[in-house]
């Protein structure tokens, strides 16, 4: 058994769910999940403009760790590009700093465990759930 | 899965208690056998630290769900830290009873 990762802190989730491409005519069938610490580190490194050790502190992994999300990151991004498919956010082994989640259905506000898989409200079961960034 | 929720009374029919800490009741629910039990909250008139004491008990219960009306910041880590999803509802009136139904729905 490979030893379990370390959580990867992101202070702040991706403000959409994916990404589409556009103007092709075959159509997406296929998909890459980019994950939520692959979105983190591109944003440190490529929006914030941090350097790797930087980086790596703030999301708590060391610095080879995060040039190896960093690396995936962008091969995803690369072949999402190139084969013109979605690109779709997933959870990963993220721990979200501000983690409060909002039901759009019955405005219940509930925190996820990460021994809880589903993302539903706890009280109505919607899945129209959005996180607050509060 | 266990879940509590804070009530003002020792019955399914008394008020939700929007305090966390200073709950007067918690009410323990069984999502498999569907029962209730009812247990004091003995914190209620501490002068500090009820948030905390009320989240070790509930730690200690092995409850995997907390529904109250807030959460104060020292509870709010403890839960967090034993993976205990924290729900907030808003609703006044609503009885310990009607958020069941609502669980079992």
């Amino acid at each position: 058994m490979s030893r379990p990762k370390t959580l990867r802190k992101v202070v702040a989730p991706p403000n959409f769910k994916g990404y589409k491409p556009y103007g092709t005519h075959t159509g997406t069938k296929d998909s890459v999940e980019l994950l939520y610490e692959e979105y983190e580190a591109i944003k440190l490194a490529d929006y914030d403009l941090m350097n790797h050790l930087e980086a790596s502190k703030l999301m708590g992994i060391s610095r080879p760790t995060f040039a190896r999300i960093y690396e995936t990151a962008r091969r995803k991004i690369a072949k999402a590009f190139v084969e013109a498919i979605e690109i779709k956010t997933v959870y990963g082994d993220a721990l979200l700093d501000k983690h409060w989640y909002v039901c759009d259905d019955c405005q219940t506000r509930f925190t996820i465990p990460k021994t809880i898989e589903e993302h539903q409200c706890p009280m109505c079961k919607s899945e129209q759930i959005e996180l607050l960034n509060t | 899965m266990k879940t509590v929720i804070t009530s003002s009374g020792e019955n399914n029919l008394a008020q939700f208690d929007k305090r966390f800490g200073r709950a007067a009741w918690f009410c323990v629910f069984d999502e498999e056998t569907k029962q209730t039990i009812f247990i004091k909250n003995k914190n209620i008139n501490s002068s500090n630290g009820a948030g905390t004491m009320a989240a070790e008990q509930i730690v200690s219960m092995n409850v995997q769900k907390v529904i109250s009306g807030d959460f104060g910041p020292k509870a709010k880590d403890l839960l967090d830290k034993f993976n205990v999803q924290m729900v907030i509802i808003q609703d006044n009136d609503i009885t310990v009873q009607g958020i069941i139904e609502k669980l079992t729905k």
